[in-house]
């Protein structure tokens, strides 16, 4: 049982997602993990602000679609340079985000919700109906894939799935040292108790904004990389719907835990691919699964495992120092006995 | 001159339909303190079930309607049964996200049944009627009518029976409710009724000029939020009024600012009001 230790898994991980294109050798498989691995970063976002700091956001989709748009408008209609735009991209959503946030978190619970509802909607209409600067509903055509690095090229789609999987990883490293380092452990504190995180001395706006931030730095980096994989790119992405498809990924997988968006991920959009024939009717099945996990298993699977892992534990130590009482008293009655 | 006044008259109608469905979210946000994202959706199916009662089964319309708000509230009575009561101890987080749940549900339902297209609703009321120089049809000018009956009537059940009284004695104190006996279970389950019957009334006064699609309630559920915060949140006359000032704000904008941009304006609305007072309008307590 040494083996199973969470290094092992992880590193197991790893190698599978490497040798994952060399297993399948199926061009339609390795499209698919793409595009889950590129959904997973957006979902990390969202994790880190809705799992960790407790601040429900519905306007992802939103800023999902202002980093797609911004890398396309940038490479398509500006003729930038594709890593500048890439990094460009992600610094417009990131100030939209810290915009945007300095004014939502002055709200809480369920106003925030509302409001982030709302301003994902403002960003999905402004996309919808500025024809002259996104072209509306004809959407952005022929947004270029990746452009190479020194020798590296990404026009193949096995390249292009090393590239998301590389950056997938750098975004698991971080949220994963986040979480583990203070900083996390603030955001945790504000999503269980602001009031009292304020009170120990937590500066909760700067927290939250950072959280924030961050969050919809992955949400637009998630898009950005969208729009280089798919290269076309409408205002549809920007609907609440993606919204509500991240949120389902994220709740499945598990809130609030580390592993809880790959799992998520990897197995709704596995059974989406699966169910090819309900395309627009998977909501009569992932709605109810949504509201049925939020009733029974609010943390989702990750989260369920990792419960019943430390219930375990817990019995097994329970069960530990009963021996050891029992032990004990034997011994104390031999004792008894031998005295006697 | 004509068209401001013609536009003023838009404005009642669409706020008439606004307070409606807002009312029937404050109510529920009153007594459970939940915004229920899922309204949208029974405003949505109160629509459809009408069509279906009047096209299929060819009923009249207030018959098709009165059914529509039964089977409508009774879906309403389930979601809080299923969904909402099992939360009741939640973290606030979660009955957000199981309502989400529903309306996702719900939507993918109606497409699943009625197909995705854009469906139009018959009426006997189609008729132009010439009024002080000003053109409009009768269905406009029953929506006002019937919209103010309902208020009317909804007002004089909570505050002259015993039972109205009592869902707004859970609103101000649940715990106090509770303790001079009122069964807080039950009002909890008529709360959800009336709740989806007002958006079903709402919804099958409004199709006739709009379209029923599965998606008709997305926008109308934003707005009323939006309503809801400008009135106060579970304030039953600041919905009517923020229904009104919504429905003129927008008709109004419609004409004068641009017709493209006219679902924002209340969403512009909502984000300078939040941004000023992060609680929203008339909220009780401080911080």
């Amino acid at each position: 049982m040494k083996f199973i230790n969470k290094r092992n898994i992880i590193m197991a991980l790893v190698l599978l997602a490497i040798a994952f294109p060399f297993v399948t050798q199926n061009d339609y498989f390795i499209h698919v993990m793409t595009l889950s691995f590129i959904w997973m970063i957006g979902v990390y976002g969202l994790n880190l602000l809705a799992g960790y700091t407790g601040y429900l956001s519905l306007a992802h989709a939103g800023f999902f679609a202002v980093g797609a748009y911004s890398l396309g408008l940038l490479t398509v209609k500006a003729q930038m340079n594709f890593w500048l735009a890439f990094v460009l991209a992600l610094i417009i959503t990131s100030i939209l985000g810290f915009l945007v946030g300095l004014i939502a978190l002055r709200t809480k619970e369920h106003f925030f919700a509302i409001y982030t509802l709302c301003v994902g909607y403002i960003l999905y209409l402004v996309i919808d109906k500025w024809d002259s600067l996104t072209e509306g509903v004809r959407g952005l055509i022929g947004i270029p894939a990746p452009a190479n690095i020194g020798p590296i090229s990404f026009e193949t789609p096995l390249s292009q799935y090393y590239l998301v999987l590389a950056i997938l990883l750098v975004v698991i490293l971080i949220v994963y040292r986040i979480v583990h380092s203070l900083t996390g452990r603030t955001y945790i504190a504000i999503r269980n108790s602001e009031d009292l995180a304020q009170t120990i001395g937590i500066s909760t706006m700067k927290n939250k904004l950072e959280a924030f931030v961050l969050s919809t730095f992955f949400a637009g980096l998630s898009g950005a990389l969208y729009a280089s994989f798919i290269r076309f790119i409408g205002p549809d992405i920007g609907n609440i719907v993606i919204t509500f498809d991240l949120l389902t990924y994220l709740l499945i997988g598990g809130i609030g835990t580390l592993s809880g968006p790959i799992v998520g991920t990897v197995l709704v959009v596995w059974i989406s691919q699966q169910l090819q024939f309900l395309q627009d009717y998977r909501m009569l099945i992932f709605g109810p699964i949504l509201t049925l996990l939020v009733i029974f298993y609010p943390r989702g699977i990750a989260g369920s495992i990792a419960g019943w892992n430390a219930k375990r534990a817990e019995k097994k130590l329970a069960k530990a120092q009963l021996d050891e009482r029992f032990s004990q008293s034997t011994l104390a009655a031999e004792n008894q006995v031998k005295e006697g | 001159m004509e068209i401001l006044v013609q536009q003023l008259f838009n404005g009642l109608t669409i706020g008439s339909v606004y307070a409606l469905v807002a009312l029937g979210l404050t109510l529920v946000y009153g007594i459970l303190h939940i915004p229920n994202f899922a309204h949208g959706a029974l405003y949505m199916m109160g629509g459809y079930i009408t069509l279906m009662m009047m096209v299929q089964y060819g009923l009249h319309y207030w018959l098709a309607i009165l059914v529509s708000v039964i089977v409508v509230g009774l879906i309403g009575v389930l979601m809080e049964r299923l969904v909402f009561y099992p939360l009741r101890h939640a973290p606030p987080i979660h009955d957000k996200i199981a309502a989400i749940g529903i309306l996702l549900f719900l939507e993918a339902f109606a497409q699943y049944v009625w197909g995705a297209d854009y469906q139009t609703m018959p009426t006997p009321y189609g008729q132009v009627i010439q009024l002080f120089g000003l053109t409009f049809t009768m269905q406009r000018l029953l929506i006002i009518i019937a919209a103010i009956a309902v208020m009317v009537l909804l007002y004089l059940f909570l505050k002259k029976t015993y039972t109205g009284a009592s869902i707004i004695a859970m609103s101000q104190d649940r715990d106090g409710a509770n303790l001079v006996g009122i069964n807080t279970n039950r009002v909890a389950m008529l709360t959800f009724l009336i709740s989806g019957g007002l958006a079903a009334i709402a919804s099958s006064l409004a199709a006739p000029i709009n379209l029923v699609f599965p998606g008709m309630g997305q926008l109308v559920i934003l707005k009323a939020f939006v309503i809801i915060i400008l009135g106060g949140m579970g304030s039953i006359p600041g919905a009517i009024i923020g229904g009104y000032i919504l429905g003129f704000s927008e008709s109004l904008g419609a004409t004068y600012i641009s017709n493209d941009y006219k679902d924002i304006i209340a969403f512009i609305l909502l984000v300078i009001i939040l941004s000023v007072k992060p609680t929203g309008l008339f909220a009780k307590g401080g911080h």
